[in-house]
């Protein structure tokens, strides 16, 4: 009997402590150093949302670079993954797809090297970035679509483009979504 | 691998290693009830919970007493996570409206945040309001973490004290550990976290205008809402515009900080450490993976300290390390090769994010799993065949490479038992360790704690291959699927808490008998370790003799080592050459299923 106010009061408090001081502590400090990434690195335009640097969107026209494939069609709530495994026949229908789709798309040879990133989806469903290989290949497209030069198109490329963090840390990578507004912004 | 990769891989080991002795004595002195640095600000807090939680500080329990102050506070945390879950429709901090939780599932939630498992049958930002998050499970990431180092406190007090009847005070060891190591490094890691886009406030979900409005054909739904089909028998389509994302909010940061630090790992999104938003550069996703292996691995020389052998400490310390990069190595070799099933297109991105590629998706997988965190940062999956069978090996063992806080260490100290013990029949002498006689009483519990989790894997995985409601939650065909239903049983048992995440495990069949297993692979080694603490306390020191062997040498970590690898061996690779072992053969092959 003793064990269990014991419990009941110890829950209590820690369900104080733990559930909703330290949230809180750590949402006021959050939101006076830093908002914006507190706040889901949101992007305006216009002064309208358009979406957040870290979710990506869909994109399929042509004259937009394309992201990575996504099992949810880029749901948020909730996302997804495949989860399909390495002896899948699903995935090897998703892999032909995905190659056929991108070398179409872009113009490629029918064996020309696709980067994996553009093959297979991402764990998220919502991954923002593409690697900057896959970026290249549809710099041509993207460019002819605008009645940009590719040189234009390749410099907005490069500004997007992200080096390893801190020169080390995870992969090379481009954010689609701020580059398809740096791409609408450009003339 | 590039020369990037083998800076992180050296960095995150060197880090790990030097931080191990500084942490672990931070915990010794915390633990022991000596002046620390936060003492100044947290010793009238502490004082302020022993006397508003009815605490006596210097009550000492018994070993059965112990048990029971850990079984009845976890219950009653059962209970009360449930019925939040349950009501969370009337409750405030709502914004999205979600509904009640059904039971079952409620039920399996509950259980798996109370045994620090973390198993989720759930998507969290399309399920679980913000006060649930918030006050329900994260609080159970801290107080399950407790509970576990609790446990081992009370094991290492048993190893320590001669001819003692108690082992420490339950609710003071739980108040330590969140006061004076869980929350100061969670506050650290959150406002990491957050600076670097982990979200953290009270918002409602935000509609942002798509760029590029998309148009799909769905099919058209009558007033009531069914699917309307064509006179031929074929679904009538219309177009359907999208042209708004939601972007989800909520107190994550908070709550993603104590899941790992905790060895939790239930993510606040579902797709866990792989969403940008849980997840979002390269540097947390590093701070991520150390903030895993960080406490366990300080208990280890905790540890040392406080049965005051430091040499033995690091003896355990190496052998978990040379396990994880023994696992490490071969899941990435393995996540390295081209799969001719999917055109030999390499990297193998699928279920991987661009900002990890596969060195920190697999080596993340390697921390989650070898510790009982289960957070994960890609699509265990979708990982080759034997790239997948090493997050599952690690389960296997009992995820004590460096695993849970606390039940890593008590896992691995039963192995040790068994490993003294066979080492004394072996020269003829009654064993002991650190100076206690093991008998059969602690070589039975050891062997009981050893064979609990592993007889849960077996048996439920047997009864989930045998029945249509098991094998109607499989995501993948063929040799996989035994895979998947084996890592949730696997991942169940011993608290883990990540998955073969094709599997569908919200069926009322996966709820409850996950949820089983979830709560006897946690309380039934549990009070066998218990059993053996309160036996050994009892027990009068010996001191070393000649025929005593020595567990401070590289002699003890060879056959430690050993005796672990054999153990899960055995009574494992005849059903991994069914699952991920055949399955690499066919990859090989080409077959698709």
């Amino acid at each position: 009997m003793k064990l269990i106010l014991q419990s009941l009061r110890h829950l209590v408090l820690w369900t104080v402590i733990t559930g909703l001081a330290y949230p809180v502590v750590i949402t006021v400090i959050s939101q006076l150093a830093f908002a914006k990434p507190a706040n889901g690195s949101l992007v305006e335009r216009n002064g309208k949302l358009v979406g957040s640097a870290l979710l990506a969107q869909q994109f399929q026209g042509t004259n937009y670079f394309w992201p990575r494939p996504s099992t949810a069609t880029y749901a948020t709530v909730p996302s997804g993954a495949s989860n399909l495994g390495p002896t899948s026949g699903a995935q090897l229908t998703n892999v032909v797809n995905n190659l056929l789709a991108f070398r179409t798309g872009n113009h490629l040879a029918n064996n020309a090297a696709v980067p994996a990133d553009m093959v297979y989806a991402s764990g998220s469903g919502l991954d923002p970035d593409i690697s900057p290989a896959a970026a290249d290949l549809q710099v041509a497209r993207v460019a002819a679509a605008r009645g940009l030069s590719v040189d234009r198109v390749r410099a907005l490329v490069a500004q997007s483009t992200e080096p390893p963090q801190l020169g080390f840390l995870g992969e090379p990578r481009v954010n689609v979504l701020l580059l398809n507004l740096a791409l609408d912004a450009a003339r | 691998m590039n020369v990037n990769d083998w800076v992180q891989i050296g960095l995150y080991f060197g880090l790990l290693i030097g931080l191990t002795p500084l942490l672990g004595g931070y915990l010794a002195r915390v633990f022991q009830g000596e002046r620390t640095l936060l003492s100044p600000v947290l010793a009238p807090v502490e004082a302020l919970v022993y006397r508003l939680g009815g605490t006596a500080p210097d009550e000492e329990m018994s070993w059965q007493r112990y048990f029971r102050a850990v079984l009845v506070f976890n219950v009653l945390g059962i209970v009360s996570l449930m019925a939040l879950q349950m009501t969370q429709g009337h409750l405030p901090l709502n914004p999205q409206q979600f509904p009640n939780v059904p039971w079952v599932l409620a039920l399996n939630t509950a259980v798996s945040f109370i045994t620090n498992t973390n198993w989720q049958a759930y998507a969290g930002e399309s399920t679980m309001s913000y006060f649930t998050q918030m006050t329900g499970l994260a609080v159970h990431n801290f107080l399950s973490a407790a509970s576990g180092i609790g446990v081992l406190l009370a094991v290492t007090r048993g190893l320590k004290r001669a001819a003692a009847k108690t082992l420490g005070n339950f609710w003071v060891d739980i108040t330590r550990c969140t006061l004076y190591v869980m929350l100061p490094l969670s506050v650290v890691l959150a406002l990491a976290l957050a600076s670097q886009g982990v979200v953290q406030n009270f918002k409602a979900y935000l509609p942002a205008a798509l760029v590029e409005p998309q148009t799909t054909q769905v099919q058209k739904m009558d007033d009531k809402g069914n699917p309307v089909n064509g006179p031929d028998g074929k679904p009538v389509m219309v177009d359907q515009t999208v042209d708004t994302q939601s972007i989800p909010e909520g107190p994550a940061a908070s709550q993603i900080a104590i899941k790992h630090l905790g060895t939790n790992g239930g993510g606040f999104f579902g797709q866990n450490s792989a969403h940008p938003f849980e997840n979002p550069t390269p540097l947390t996703n590093f701070l991520e993976m150390l903030g895993m292996v960080l406490i366990p691995a300080g208990l280890v020389y905790m540890f040392g300290c406080m049965v005051g052998d430091k040499r033995h400490a690091w003896c355990l310390f190496a052998v978990m390390l040379v396990l994880l990069l023994g696992e490490f190595g071969v899941a990435m070799w393995a996540e390295s090769q081209p799969n001719p099933v999917t055109a030999n297109v390499v990297p193998q991105m699928e279920g991987k994010e661009q900002r990890f590629g596969v060195m920190n998706s697999v080596l993340f997988a390697c921390a989650t799993t070898g510790t009982s965190c289960g957070a994960v940062n890609a699509m265990h999956d979708s990982f080759q065949p034997l790239a997948g069978l090493m997050p599952l090996w690690n389960l296997m063992l009992g995820c004590i490479v460096f695993g849970g806080v606390g039940a890593g260490l008590y896992g691995i100290l039963m192995h040790v038992l068994i490993v003294v013990f066979i080492a004394g029949l072996m020269v003829g002498r009654t064993p002991e360790y650190l100076g206690k006689k093991i008998q059969a009483w602690e070589a039975a519990w050891a062997v009981v704690a050893i064979l609990v989790p592993n007889s849960l894997i077996l048996l439920g995985s047997a009864w989930a291959c045998s029945s249509t409601a098991g094998l109607a939650g499989l995501g993948n065909a063929g040799p996989h699927g035994l895979s998947e239903i084996f890592y949730g049983y696997a991942s169940a048992a011993n608290n883990n808490g990540s998955a073969f995440a094709g599997l569908s495990p919200n069926s009322n069949f996966y709820n409850l008998t996950l949820g089983a297993a979830m709560f006897l692979g946690r309380f039934g080694v549990i009070f066998a370790v218990l059993a053996i603490a309160g036996s050994m306390a009892a027990k009068k020191t010996v001191p070393a003799s000649a025929g005593t062997f020595p567990v401070n040498g590289p002699t003890f970590a060879v056959v430690l080592l050993g005796i672990i690898i054999i153990v899960g061996a055995l009574t494992f690779f005849p059903a991994l050459c069914l699952g991920p072992i055949v399955e690499h053969g066919l990859m090989v092959l080409g077959r698709t299923f």
